[in-house]
């Protein structure tokens, strides 16, 4: 039987570019220019390495995500994956992580999987904590945080290299991996993949589609509030100095004065 | 006084600082409640005692160590039937994290992750944010249910405030997916002796300018005359000079040290995402167009071959 993978993937504002909040405290998504997460371009790359082992694999890669966040979905079929799930809702709007969680279950549930991958955090919310959701809400086995990540006869094995260990972790499937960007790099859409992407579907969801009520999501549903975003002041220009030869005496002079030495 | 639940983050017995950071917050919230699992969990007790704990909830059983997550969420889920707190508090580790979001799911609450502070609010805690890559400092609080909130290391400084710290058996019984994810093997890290990266109070990193493992030295030798941790950057990491436990940005760890000194570190914005609110900022780098010279306090224009050596021997010669 067919592997049937689900990887999510979410568009995010270019990290590069001039982030900032809309007025009701939201990630502006409107001003500034949007891609798929670098950070998710690993797990696409893990599921096409898992698909590529396996005898029979079918990806499927999913966004819960505004108008825009199609790019997203369409450089990860260009990447490789077979076809996409795109949950758009104008009551999707301000979704905190909890809802999120819910419509990406309820999406997973409805596409059908043996196994979901997801990215180690997303870079503009930079939470972390989806996958670990995901998996709760889902009841099956969480294998996060993997550098490194196999599926075999059924079972999905995996290194984390945490803090104080290198772990190995094994998990029955259906499980919900999560990846790191020590994984491997992800590969560049070739000309044919982009070509090909073009004619990939993609399907739309909405929430009535997922059974899910408007007051359970969006930023009347939240179950967190932000009441204030202040931007951090420039740090003050500090003094710098070309090295003629004391360059480092001078910087330990600094160090002195501040009392650090 | 309304009782605040604090996620223990130890080393069979030995309480990590972020923990004591956190029973700090949390008295400015309410009365700390630790929880401590595994083994080694009834030697915190006093640790956490000396710090606020009014109270340690401790169990030990194979199954924390044996399985990834859930049976820590098992275990946590029961101390918050238990002691029905005002709020739940996890240090923001891997583990911290993913533990507080299960839970989050369970009871039907709102998570807040890696705040940089805490206050006590007329609605409840009002937590510090630092987004997009510390451009931005955030207040939220969470609006439904119990606050689960997960805080970075470094956010508050340990204080002594000694407490009954009693310890009780907390008994947990273990939901069906708690044996889902094997632990299969477990290999410790070796310690390098130096500082903990996100604990330490000065940081010396060293970025692709370094040119090569066998450089590294060179930095190592600054931070150990500062008694510094030792950071590098991503593209220092992913060459394979440096292992990635020790790497600073966003997907390493994030660190706000009292002094942060970047040799041979251009600054892109996922390095800074991890160091820009370091107290003081200092840098080498022979490129004066580097964008890590937008954030310094003190900048070297120059070769860190040069610079940093000699900025060594005289933090020797100082300190004498
Ligand atoms: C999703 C994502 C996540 C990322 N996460 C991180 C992260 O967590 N941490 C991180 O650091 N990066 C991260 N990056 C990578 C980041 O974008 C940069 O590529 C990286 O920080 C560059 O490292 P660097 O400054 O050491 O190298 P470079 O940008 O190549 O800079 C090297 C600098 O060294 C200077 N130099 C060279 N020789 C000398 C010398 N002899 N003396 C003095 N100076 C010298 C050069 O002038 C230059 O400025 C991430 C990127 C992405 C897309
Ligand atoms: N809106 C979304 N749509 C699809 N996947 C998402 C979305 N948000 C987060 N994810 C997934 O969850 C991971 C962790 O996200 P986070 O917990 O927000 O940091 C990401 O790397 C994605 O794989």
């Amino acid at each position: 039987m067919s592997l049937r993978i689900v990887v999510c993937v979410k568009y995010v504002p270019d990290a590069t570019g001039d982030r900032h909040f809309a007025e009701d405290l939201t990630v502006d998504r409107d001003d500034v220019d949007g891609l798929l997460s670098e950070l998710d371009e690993y797990a696409v790359e893990q599921a096409l390495q898992i698909a590529d082992e396996a005898d029979d694999a079918e990806i499927t890669v999913l966004t819960v995500g505004p108008e825009d966040a199609k790019d997203a979905l369409r450089k990860a079929l260009s990447m490789g994956a077979d076809k996409a799930v795109h949950v758009e809702d104008d009551d999707l709007h301000g979704t905190d992580a909890l809802g999120t969680s819910l419509v990406l279950a309820k999406a997973v549930e409805k596409t059908g999987y043996d196994l979901v991958v997801c990215g180690m955090a997303s870079t503009d919310g930079t939470m972390g904590v989806l996958p670990a959701m995901l998996a709760e809400r889902l009841g099956v086995p969480q294998v996060s945080l993997l550098s490194e990540v196999s599926v075999e006869d059924g079972t999905v094995k995996g290194r984390r290299d945490g803090d104080s260990a290198t772990e190995q972790l094994e998990a029955r499937l259906p499980a919900v991996v999560s990846v790191t960007d020590q994984s491997g790099e992800a590969r560049y859409p070739s000309f044919k993949g982009i070509m090909a992407a073009k004619k990939k579907p993609v399907t739309s969801w909405d929430l009535e589609d997922l059974e899910i009520e408007s007051d359970e999501v969006g930023l009347e549903g939240a179950w967190t509030a932000v009441e204030g975003a202040t931007e951090r002041p420039a740090r003050t220009a500090g003094t710098i100095v070309k090295d003629e030869g004391e360059g480092g005496k001078q910087l330990a002079a600094f160090l002195a004065e501040r009392k650090f030495i | 006084m309304a009782e605040v639940l604090v996620y223990v983050d130890h080393v069979d017995g030995a309480v990590r600082k972020p923990t004591l950071e956190l029973l700090a917050l949390a008295r400015r919230i309410g009365e700390p409640v630790a929880v401590s699992l595994g083994s080694g969990a009834e030697s915190t007790a006093s640790a956490l005692a000396e710090h606020g704990a009014v109270r340690v909830l401790t169990a030990d059983a194979p199954e924390f160590a044996d399985y990834l997550v859930v049976p820590k969420v098992d275990a946590v889920q029961a101390a918050y039937e238990a002691v029905s707190p005002s709020a739940v508090l996890f240090p923001s580790s891997a583990e911290g994290k993913e533990i507080a979001a299960r839970l989050a799911v369970r009871i039907g609450s709102g998570i807040i992750t890696d705040a940089v502070d805490l206050e006590a609010g007329d609605e409840g805690p009002v937590a510090t944010q630092s987004v997009f890559a510390a451009a931005f400092t955030t207040k939220s609080r969470v609006s439904k249910g119990t606050p689960v909130i997960t805080v970075k290391p470094n956010s508050a400084a340990v204080e002594a405030a000694p407490a009954a710290g009693a310890v009780e058996a907390l008994s947990v019984s273990f939901s069906e997916q708690a044996t889902g994810t094997k632990v299969v093997s477990r290999t410790p890290r070796e310690s390098t002796g130096r500082p903990e990266l996100t604990e330490a109070a000065i940081v010396v990193s060293g970025g692709r300018g370094v040119g090569g493992a066998e450089n590294f030295p060179v930095v190592e030798a600054l931070a150990d005359s500062l008694g510094a941790a030792v950071g590098a950057s991503r593209a220092a990491v992913d060459a394979g000079w440096y292992p990635h436990t020790n790497q600073v940005g966003q997907t390493g760890k994030t660190v706000s040290p009292q002094l942060y000194i970047a040799a041979g570190i251009s600054g892109a914005i996922q390095h800074r995402a991890g160091m820009q609110t370091s107290k003081t900022i200092v840098a080498v780098n022979k490129d004066a167009e580097a964008p890590i010279f937008d954030l310094v306090d003190y900048g070297v224009v120059g070769d860190l071959f040069e610079v940093v050596p000699q900025l060594t021997e005289e933090v020797k010669t100082r300190k004498g």
